[in-house]
């Protein structure tokens, strides 16, 4: 390979968080991913839009490989987050799960009280140096702080999570992935459990995380996917069909598919 | 469009009916009667189910319950086991039932936890599934042969309260397995996907949140085995327990009284035994499991109040 391409690529690599190349996917015999190919930039929010079942949760569960629980999966391509593959053979997939926080369309606190849900992840993962209660607090508050359910909830650190509301606990969800300092944050439709006013709250949270880390966000919602992100990827059977900045694709869609799906004519 | 819409006119519908809207119809009325049957009728079967427990309970305490008393538990038999207290036999079926508890739970828990959150779905499981359920429906009789082919014979043991205990344990483990494994089965899976895309381990996930939420499930099929194994006789009477022994058990390895047996024996075996005998014999026996499962319960409820979701 010629050093001077090999170079520009490594300098360009550098702005990605998600690379995924020629991505293919297979459940049993459905084939659901086709030929991915997309580069995601890091520090900034990405959409993914599409009709249902066009396999934007699938793509987002390839990217923290949790899609392998199910037995009957086949992956070809590879994903590299941070320039590093993450299906290469020496990759610890408990590293990945670190790296790589997972938000979902219904709010899923662990049963038990809002402590320890953010202190969950950070006690599987920080063995190796021992805290102290303070240090434990000093998470606690900074990771809510983060999610802006700080002054809401720190009366009540002890109570049960799922005492909280549903656009608390989806707040919830997200602070407690921060204590473990991932990367790249995926949220598979992280609204549409909430009502409009849930659903503002979050998104303003999700901006505010913007630029300390990549975010991925599925969402069935254009209006969202239009106010609250950079660059937006349209994806339609299994294919991505349009990756462009948010605003241009919304106005100026390159595919007559897009423009079809973002006027609301199928979907 | 969306201007124009909402100063749309009300268009009059026109109203066919004649009668009132919601005044009760003919309908309704036979609805109503057949439901309130059908609520008796499922009613009159409740009682039917508890009525023949109030019955059993009444005529044991009515007939033995004046012979309880601190001596009778406490006390051996004496001539030809028609007088004096039960004590040997108390003791027995306490050992007995603890030490099959102490090898069927551990086991039949580890158990549940391979089947229900380690194996993937093959035919390897599925047999063992199909085992299990086949197991806990073989007649205790067959179990008691069994035991003491393989632990009194083959293993040695002897005629002895680990023969017998091992006998029970073999026989209550299905029940311990399939309850626990529907207890597991019951803590939601969305929260193993919360730890696993964390990345806690299966063994982590099972060990912080599966198990905590499962114990009071667990429990009750725990309580069920305490029930099945105190009462039971066939599966200890070869394998460990005595008609009559005249001193206490001093290891596992020896033979001991047993309550079940010692009832089967007073109320059939011995001659001139005093009426009132077998009937407190019977209600020591059910009281100890009353009290077993009672104070199971409660645990139960304790955890379950403490329940995190
Ligand atoms: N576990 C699975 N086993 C088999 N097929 C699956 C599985 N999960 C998804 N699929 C199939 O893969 C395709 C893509 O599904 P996916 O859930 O990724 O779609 P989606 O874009 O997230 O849809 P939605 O907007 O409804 O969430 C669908 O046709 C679906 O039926
Ligand atoms: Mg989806």
């Amino acid at each position: 390979m010629n050093t001077a391409t090999a170079e520009q690529t490594n300098e360009n690599a550098n702005h990605y968080a998600i690379q995924s190349k020629k991505l293919n996917l297979w459940y049993g015999a459905f084939q659901a991913l086709f030929d991915i190919d997309l580069d995601i930039k890091s520090g900034i929010i990405t959409s993914l839009i599409g009709p249902s079942g066009c396999g934007k949760s699938t793509f987002l569960r390839s990217i923290n490989r949790i899609n392998e629980r199910l037995g009957y999966v086949r992956i070809e391509g590879g994903i590299h987050v941070h320039k590093q593959n993450i299906y290469a053979d020496d990759v610890e997939l408990i590293q990945v799960r670190k790296q790589i926080g997972m938000v979902f369309q219904r709010p899923n606190p662990l049963p038990a009280t809002i402590k320890e849900n953010i202190l969950f992840g950070h006690k599987l993962h920080m063995k190796d140096k021992s805290y102290s209660s303070a240090d434990y607090d000093d998470i606690v508050e900074s990771s809510l702080r983060q999610v802006l359910l700080w002054d809401k909830v720190k009366d009540k650190l002890n109570h049960k999570a799922i005492s909280l509301s549903l656009e608390e606990q989806q707040k919830l969800c997200i602070a407690r992935l921060l204590p473990v300092k991932p990367n790249v944050l995926l949220m598979d439709e992280p609204c549409s459990a909430l009502d409009p006013k849930g659903t503002a709250a979050v998104e303003e949270l999700i901006w505010e995380l913007r630029g300390e880390y990549s975010i991925l966000m599925v969402t069935h919602n254009m209006a969202q996917a239009r106010r609250a992100s950079d660059e937006c990827i349209f994806m339609l059977m299994g294919k991505v069909v349009e990756h462009q900045k948010t605003d241009d694709l919304f106005v100026v869609p390159k595919c007559k598919e897009t423009a079809d799906y973002i006027e609301g004519r199928y979907g | 469009m969306s201007v124009e819409s909402m100063s749309v006119e009300a268009m009059p519908v026109e109203n066919k009916l004649t009668e009132s809207l919601f005044a009760e119809s003919q309908l309704n009325v036979k609805n109503k009667k057949i439901q309130s049957l059908y609520r008796v009728l499922f009613l009159m079967m409740t009682l039917l189910l508890i009525l023949p427990v109030l019955i059993i309970l009444g005529t044991l305490i009515v007939k033995g319950g004046s012979m309880i008393s601190i001596d009778f538990l406490f006390t051996d038999p004496i001539n030809g086991m028609t007088e004096g207290g039960i004590f040997p036999a108390l003791l027995g079926t306490v050992w007995l039932v603890s030490l099959a508890l102490l090898i069927s739970v551990p086991l039949g828990i580890a158990a549940a936890i391979y089947l229900s959150e380690y194996a993937s779905e093959n035919w390897f499981t599925r047999a063992i599934n199909l085992a299990i359920i086949n197991l806990a429906g073989v007649p205790s009789i067959v179990h008691a042969l069994f035991g003491v082919g393989a632990f009194v014979m083959f293993f040695g043991f002897g005629t002895s309260i680990m023969a017998a205990s091992l006998t029970l344990a073999i026989m209550t483990l299905p029940v311990v397995i399939v309850s626990t494994r529907e207890a597991l089965q019951a803590v939601p899976h969305a929260f193993r996907e919360a730890c696993w895309n964390m990345g806690a381990t299966r063994w982590q996930t099972i060990r912080r949140v599966v198990l905590p939420n499962a114990v009071s499930g667990i429990l009750t099929g725990v309580i069920l085995e305490v029930s099945r194994t105190t009462g039971e006789t066939a599966p200890i009477m070869f394998t460990g327990a005595a008609f009559f022994l005249p001193f206490l058990p001093q290891s596992v390895f020896d033979q001991t009284m047993a309550l079940s047996l010692h009832l089967f024996v007073v109320s059939t075996q011995v001659p001139n035994v005093p009426e009132s005998l077998p009937y407190a014999v019977a209600l020591v026996l059910i009281g100890m499991v009353l009290l077993m499962n009672s104070v199971s319960i409660a645990f139960r409820m304790y955890l379950r109040g403490k329940k995190k979701w």
